[in-house]
Parts: C-alpha cells; sequence; structure tokens
C-alpha cells in the first residue's frame, strides 16, 4: 500500500504560505480524486477545503503510486492521506499543550485552528505543521474511524457533499489540459501514422521533404516513425496530412481479417485455474461439469477507450535534462520507460501531470509522451506540444480486449445453483510500459515498435493478480457449492490490448449477470429472489432490497417495453451495485432507454456527488459499450476513425437516472469508478430479453443484432 | 487583404492564413483555450462557440467565414446574462466529470436559452446531443439546463 513505501506524514501533508498542501501520487482523471482528498484531510484537521491545495503530481516530489487504476485511489491514496492527517492531528495537539501548555484534552480544534487553555486566540495548525519532526510517521492504524474527527462529534454524520474542485474553472473555459499549454518558442508537432499497425515506411518522396524545408517546417524520421513540427499547428496539421500522402508503405500482409470470435476458444489458449480470485500456476485444469442443466457463451469485441481529447504531451529536451508533461495515469513507470527508450538516466526525466480528458484506462496518453519526447530530442531547447489526431487516438489507442466467457451450471433439487464453471476467453488487458527486465516498459511504448532499431512488443503474459485481467470478477459473487473457474489468455490476437476501465470485469458480469436472469428464467423464479437465493452478504441482499423498493415506484414498461436486472460487487470486495434499467425496442431493433436504478453501498462516503457522479457516468459508459461500441477493422486498417465510424451514447439515449447511496458511515470508503459498468451492461443484455424475449449474447446490441436474432429466432 | 474577427465584443485583426478553422485562431492566436478541439470532424461539439447568439462548431469552417458575424466563446459568456446564469447551473448540477466537453456544452446550453427561454426535455436533447461526453456527465448537465431555465 502506498502507505508502507511513504510512511511520513511530510510524504503526504505539508504546509507552504499558511496553506495546507495534499501530496498524492494519484491523478485526477476526471474521478474526483482530489476533491475527495482534501475533503479527507479537511474531515481530520477541520481546515476549510479552501484552505487546502493538492501539489502538482511530479516525478521526484510525488509519493510514487504506480498506477491510478483499479478504483484504487480512495483505498490508497486516501487512506494515507487519513493516516497522516489523523495522526498529524494527534501531534499538533500534543505539540500546542507542550508549547502552551495544558493536557491534550483540553485543547479544541475547530476550523484548522486550536484553542486552548489560556489562549484567547485561537492557534492555526499550519502555524504549528513547522514543529513537527519532519520525520514523523503516520500512523497506518490512525485511519480507524474511531479517531476520526468527524465521528467524534456527537449525533449523526451528514453525508459530506464537498464542492468539485476546479468545477468553476472548467465552466468558464479556464481549466487547462496538456492540449492548452502554450509557452515561448514552442513548437506543435504531429505524427504520420502508418495506414495500420502492421505497416512500415518504405519511401517517403523527395519533393515532398524540400516542401516541408521550405516552408520552415521539421521533419523528425527514426526509422518509420515519422512527426513534423512548426510554429503554427494548423499547418502542422496540413503538412501531416500531405506528408501522409507522400509516403509509401509496405503493407506486410494488412491486418488479420480472420472473426476474433472464432479465434477465442480455450484450445488456443493458456490456460491457468483461478480459485478465490487468484490464478493458481500449479493447479490442473478440472475437468468440465458432468451433464450441466445450462450452458451458454457470451461475447464482447474489441472496444475503445474514445477519450474525448486526442492524447496529447508537451516535452522539453534542454541542458541534458528532459521534461514531460504528460496526462499519462502512471508517471513514474512512464519517466523509467521513456528514460530506458532515449538512453537515458531516469534521473535526467522528470514527468509532471497535467489532465487530459477523462481516459478510463490506457490510451494513448503514454505512447503521445514519449512520442513528444522523442521530437524534443531532435529539437533541442524548444518546448514540443505534440497532440493526436481524432484519427490517431481511435485507431492507434491500445483497444481493451475482445473476450469470450463461456459458463455452464447444474442445479441442485430446489433449482439453485450446485456446480458452476466459467472460462474467461480474451487477449491481455496489461499493456502499460512499465519497467521490468527485457526492455519490458519501452517494448509497450507503441513509437519503439517502429524505430529505427524497432522492438517487439512485450509478448503477453497471464496476469496472475488477485482479481486482475481478465479473471475480474470471474468468480461468481454468489454463494455455490462447487466452483470451477478458469482464465484462458490468448495471445495471439489482431490487436494491440490493454487496461480499460473495469477490464475483464465487463465481459464477466455480462456473461454471468445474463446468465442468472436466463435460470431464472427457466424455472419461472424471480430473478432478484434467485439472486437473493444465493447471497448471504447482508450488504448485498440490501442493495437488492431497496433496488426492489425503488422497482416498485416505476411505471411498469409498456408493449414494446422491458426490464432488466444486474447486480455486482467490484472485484467481489469493493462496491456493491444493484441496477435496474426500462428500455424500449423499437420495431427496427433500436433500443431507447427510459429509466434506470442504481442503487450502491461503497461503504463509508467521501463526497456524495462525486459517488453519484461516477456511478451515473459507469452506468452511461457500460450502456454505450452494451448498444454501440465495437472497433471494425479490414485488411486496410483500422475503419473505426471518429464517431461516425464508432458511435457511442449521446444525450439522445440517457434515460432518466435515480441513484441511492447507502452511506456506510462504519465501513471503510470503498472506490466506485469501475462498479457501475459492468451491471449496467448486463441490465440492459437482460432488458432486451424482457422486451423481446431474443436473448442476445454478443455484444453490442445493435439494431443490425436485434433483427438478424430475431429472424433466426425459433417462431 | 486582412481578416478581422468580432470576438467576444472586441475586433481583433487577425494574422493567421484566412482559411485556418476559427477554432485553431481562438486558440492560438487568440489565445482563447476555453474553446476544444476534440475531433476536427464537426462530430463532438467540444469546439462550440455562439456565432450571433447561436451556437456553432468552429473546428471546420474557415475563420473568413466568420468575418462580420458576433463570435462569443466561453470566456465572453460570463460577461451575458444567459451565459452566466448557465455557468451557475453547472455549477449547482456538479455538471462535469474531466471538463473536457464541459466548455461546449455550457456554450450550447446558453445558445438553447438565447433561442427559447423556458425549453422543455426534448428541446435540450435536441440541442445536447450533438456533443459528446465520455465521462457521463450527461445527467447532471440535464439537470443543470433546468436549473438555467427555472431557477431551481
Amino acid at each position: 500500500m502506498s502507505l508502507d513505501s511513504h510512511p511520513l506524514i511530510s510524504d503526504w501533508l505539508t504546509v507552504r504560505n499558511g496553506r495546507l498542501v495534499v501530496h498524492t501520487g494519484k491523478v485526477d482523471i476526471g474521478q474526483r480524486i482530489s476533491t475527495a482528498l482534501a475533503q479527507i484531510a479537511h474531515e481530520e484537521l477541520s481546515l476549510p477545503l479552501d484552505r487546502i491545495d493538492i501539489a502538482l503530481v511530479a516525478t521526484g516530489r510525488a509519493p510514487d503510486e504506480g498506477v491510478t487504476s483499479g478504483s484504487n485511489s480512495i483505498e490508497q491514496s486516501g487512506h494515507a492521506v487519513r493516516c497522516a492527517a489523523a495522526t498529524l492531528r494527534q501531534l499538533l495537539i500534543a505539540h500546542a499543550a507542550d508549547l502552551l501548555g495544558g493536557r491534550a484534552s483540553d485543547w479544541i480544534l475547530t476550523d484548522g485552528a486550536l484553542s486552548g487553555p489560556g489562549t484567547n486566540r485561537p492557534i492555526p495548525i499550519t502555524d504549528l505543521i513547522g514543529g513537527i519532526e519532519p520525520t514523523a510517521r503516520a500512523d497506518p492504524l490512525a485511519a480507524s474511524l474511531a479517531t476520526s474527527l468527524a465521528r467524534s462529534l456527537a449525533g449523526p454524520v451528514a453525508v459530506p457533499e464537498p464542492a468539485m474542485r476546479g468545477l468553476p474553472d472548467m465552466v468558464a473555459g479556464r481549466h487547462v489540459f496538456v492540449h492548452d499549454l502554450d509557452v515561448p518558442d514552442m513548437l506543435h508537432a504531429r505524427v504520420i501514422r502508418p495506414p495500420h499497425a502492421r505497416a512500415r515506411l518504405m519511401r517517403l518522396s523527395d519533393d515532398s521533404v524540400r516542401t516541408l524545408d521550405a516552408t520552415g517546417l521539421h521533419l523528425i524520421r527514426d526509422g518509420s516513425f515519422l512527426a513534423v513540427a512548426g510554429t503554427t499547428e494548423w499547418d502542422v496539421s496540413k503538412a501531416a496530412e500531405r506528408l501522409a500522402d507522400a509516403c509509401t508503405w509496405s503493407d506486410n500482409g494488412g491486418l488479420p481479417e480472420a472473426d476474433v470470435f472464432a479465434a477465442l476458444t480455450t484450445g488456443n489458449a493458456t490456460r491457468l485455474p483461478v480459485v478465490d480470485g487468484q490464478p493458481d500456476q500449479a493447479g490442473g485444469i478440472p475437468p468440465p461439469l458432468p451433464d450441466p442443466d445450462h450452458t451458454a457463451r457470451y461475447e464482447r469485441p474489441f472496444t475503445l477507450h474514445g477519450a474525448l481529447a486526442p492524447s496529447a504531451s508537451m516535452a522539453t529536451w534542454a541542458d541534458g535534462k528532459l521534461s514531460v508533461v504528460t496526462h499519462s495515469q502512471g508517471i513514474y513507470p512512464l519517466r523509467d520507460s521513456i528514460a530506458e527508450s532515449l538512453g537515458l538516466d531516469p534521473d535526467q526525466v522528470e514527468l509532471s501531470h497535467v489532465p487530459g480528458s477523462g481516459c478510463y484506462g490506457h490510451n494513448g496518453a503514454d505512447d503521445a509522451a514519449f512520442e513528444a519526447a522523442i521530437v524534443a530530442m531532435t529539437l533541442p531547447d524548444r518546448p514540443i506540444l505534440l497532440k493526436w489526431s481524432r484519427q490517431d487516438e481511435h485507431a492507434y489507442e491500445p483497444f481493451g480486449t475482445a473476450m469470450a466467457v463461456e459458463l455452464a451450471a447444474s442445479l441442485d433439487r430446489s433449482g439453485n445453483i450446485a456446480a458452476f464453471s466459467a472460462e474467461a476467453i480474451g487477449g491481455t488487458h496489461r499493456g502499460r510500459p512499465r519497467p521490468g527486465t527485457g526492455q519490458a516498459g519501452p517494448r509497450n511504448l507503441l513509437a519503439n515498435r517502429i524505430r529505427a532499431n524497432p522492438i517487439s512488443p512485450q509478448p503477453p503474459l497471464p496476469n496472475m493478480n488477485w482479481q486482475g485481467g481478465m479473471h475480474r470478477n470471474l468468480d461468481p459473487i454468489y454463494d455455490v457449492p462447487a466452483k470451477r473457474l478458469i482464465k484462458n489468455l490468448i495471445d495471439d490476437l489482431p490487436h494491440r490490448t490493454s487496461a480499460l476501465r473495469c477490464l475483464g470485469a465487463a465481459a464477466n458480469i455480462f456473461a454471468l449477470e445474463s446468465f442468472m436472469d436466463e435460470l431464472a428464467g427457466q424455472q419461472d423464479r424471480d430473478p432478484l429472489e434467485f439472486r437473493l437465493a444465493h447471497l448471504t452478504d447482508p450488504r448485498a441482499a440490501a442493495v437488492i432490497d431497496r433496488l426492489a423498493d425503488e422497482m416498485a415506484k416505476l411505471p411498469l414498461p409498456g408493449r414494446q417495453g422491458g426490464r432488466g436486472l444486474a447486480y455486482a460487487q467490484y472485484k467481489n470486495a469493493m462496491t456493491r451495485v444493484a441496477i435496474c434499467v426500462d428500455l424500449e425496442v423499437g420495431d427496427r431493433g433500436e433500443i431507447r432507454l427510459k429509466h434506470a436504478l442504481i442503487v450502491a453501498d461503497a461503504g463509508r462516503v467521501i463526497d456524495r456527488n462525486g459517488l453519484a457522479a461516477q456511478l451515473e457516468g459507469g452506468f452511461l459508459q457500460g450502456a454505450s459499450w452494451a448498444l454501440y461500441e465495437q472497433v471494425d477493422w479490414d485488411r486496410s486498417g483500422i475503419l473505426s476513425q471518429d464517431w461516425d465510424s464508432y458511435p457511442v451514447i449521446r444525450f439522445d439515449n440517457v434515460p432518466r437516472m435515480r441513484t441511492v447511496i447507502l452511506n456506510q458511515p462504519d465501513a471503510s470508503p470503498l472506490g466506485a469508478g469501475e462498479a457501475a459498468p459492468p451491471p449496467a451492461v448486463a441490465a440492459i443484455a437482460n432488458a432486451v430479453c424482457d422486451a423481446t424475449g431474443l436473448r442476445v449474447r454478443r455484444l453490442p446490441l445493435t439494431p443490425d443484432t436485434i433483427l438478424r436474432q430475431a429472424l433466426n429466432a425459433p417462431s | 487583404m486582412s481578416l478581422t474577427l468580432r470576438v467576444n465584443g472586441h475586433d481583433h485583426a487577425i494574422a493567421s492564413d484566412p482559411d485556418t478553422p476559427l477554432a485553431y485562431v481562438l486558440r492560438n492566436e487568440l489565445k482563447l483555450k476555453g474553446t476544444k478541439l476534440g475531433c476536427g470532424l464537426e462530430q463532438c461539439g467540444a469546439c462550440a462557440v455562439l456565432v450571433d447568439g447561436k451556437p456553432v462548431l468552429s473546428c471546420v469552417s474557415a475563420a473568413e467565414t466568420f468575418s462580420g458575424r458576433e463570435i462569443t466563446t466561453i470566456e465572453g459568456l460570463a460577461h451575458t446574462e444567459t451565459g452566466s446564469r448557465v455557468q451557475a447551473a453547472f455549477v449547482k448540477a456538479s455538471a462535469a466529470q474531466c471538463g473536457y466537453c464541459t466548455a461546449g456544452l455550457v456554450v450550447a446550453v446558453t445558445g438553447l436559452l438565447n433561442g427559447n427561454a423556458a425549453p422543455d426535455q426534448a428541446a435540450a436533447i435536441q440541442a445536447l446531443t450533438p456533443h459528446l461526453c465520455r465521462c457521463g456527465s450527461h445527467p447532471n448537465v440535464l439537470r443543470a439546463v433546468e436549473i438555467a431555465t427555472r431557477g431551481k
């Protein structure tokens, strides 16, 4: 955990100009972690939020917390900041008593100031923090809620609703993204991409290079990596398009066109049994269930992160130092990977985080940072602002892998599940540049694959972490006497893939929660009752019961309507979410979302609005996956190049939404950014089945898929 | 012939090539960075500005086509009654996540209210559908429209 490697209070909390500064290695990517961290410091130290700053997240200064991913920021950074702040509170009170007398218990902390016996003027804690030993350690048990200031107050604790940091700037257009950086002597840069990942540069016409020189633009070439830089962004953008036309590329066979779902079979895979969420290297593959009562296979295509802003980065090479401004989720691993790629010492490279748009996982951010660095190294002393085009981001970001999930169940005499089998089959979710042996970091940076001395991609290895990769939520949350869980890694899928919000949980929960409905339906059992029959966790039951109460208040779906439900607990250990979706399926198979209910238990609530936003935003991203998203390609390249060829959810299909959060003041707070999308996908598929009688087991649920399945259905 | 653009109430002599899309001129020459670029294809709405009070996407059309028109960017909205009301409504509704689409949405809602003081839900959805949000701030944005329209 974050506190193990950064145990000091001063790793997390310092004072500057009379203001408290919270240090974190987690970056704000729209999930409002900075709002939550400030709120935590405020809860422990009572300092008003407007006197708390969040430090710039930069290598060499910020705690190294790896990657901002997995909905872990609250449990890692949040826990560390709470422990540091709670310990600091105790030390400050002791320090005040030492200095000014009285017993510690005589001192009262309010609004960030201490009042004690013999003082009629409260002392701001920011004046006292300098007196605390810089080597004082944060008590790792200080987060226990009994010590929390908020909890020590009498009466029920109100659910905090801190104002979202940065929001006033966002609505005024003042919030600065990497794309907005503008410094003296800056050059804009664009990359000229091969038509597809296998193509390599054969020839660049001399005429085009001469034209470029004549217009004062810089051409950067390193093998098949080509970029253009210049002072005027629009000129650079146009020149990049012209240069693309002037290049001759080798095709190298083009992209493989084979049906990816045909390749997703256990026969092609590296197979590992999974026990209690953990792959077991030594374990054998258990035999399939004999004569199961029900089997089904579910499929999800390759999908995009589809960040609204194409990736960007600013890099400067000056005086033997490379400084890179990036919206990467992992500045330390990326720094080491860039340094190794360019033959630099990590100390020569500084990465600092400035936001991009929401990323939802490993998008083009790291690659853009490295490409800006390559350009900067060839044009010293000039800040290089490199931006990907929309087509770059769509065609060259690492996709979320296609997956198939094969389920089987045997039932006992009462119709409950006696034995359950789940096989997840897919490519890797782990393509981030992380330093390691054999150039592991550089091999996962896109440009290194096509530079003059190319290095091949890191071959995917099975993710052995608890609830990692494709086996995230493979283990059903339901109580089942016998389970057979297997992950199946396919290492030769046609596209680069990496971490996309929820990892394998999206496909696994889509499969499991569809399957639960199918099992209930076969027995004419109520889908909620069937789930509750397999749950002993009282908090799960509370979430589902509340969903049932809220559902009863909704109008019943009409003639073309259907209602679908799903339940999931992210990683079987984090936020619990139950979802109900009402929708209509039109005569042409088009799906209109009408109502969505979300009931969630994320433990103790730190920022109610932020939590609700993560749940609702997660629902809508899940809905977008369910209804629209699929990467298309052919031999010539990726065909999903923009928002027309890769449609996503828009305002015209946003349902009326109601979100209920069950606060658990005495439980640990849990991250929720990835909790809602998987059950959202499943609830939509279940609602489509309710509306049409069609059980669609391949995403997305497009009109075409639905009509085709309707035509093939037995009448 | 030099190009003059009227932006946020002031005339600006423009040095950029007149065929440069308006968004690039606003951002790079006039340093009005609140107008975002998301696609350059008029598909995502991040680049919306008001032209004579109506929302227009600025990432494709050449700057010269806006000569003689009144351009208002997100930076200029704060100085209009409707624009500042919409901005306050977005804050009240917590209607942003990463914030990249937000400026375009604030412009779109202001444009909507300029043309229709009391839009119903259908009108709001129609006005906002050209705008993408990948984080899913839509429910809060729709709430912001309600607040800006009805004051609650």
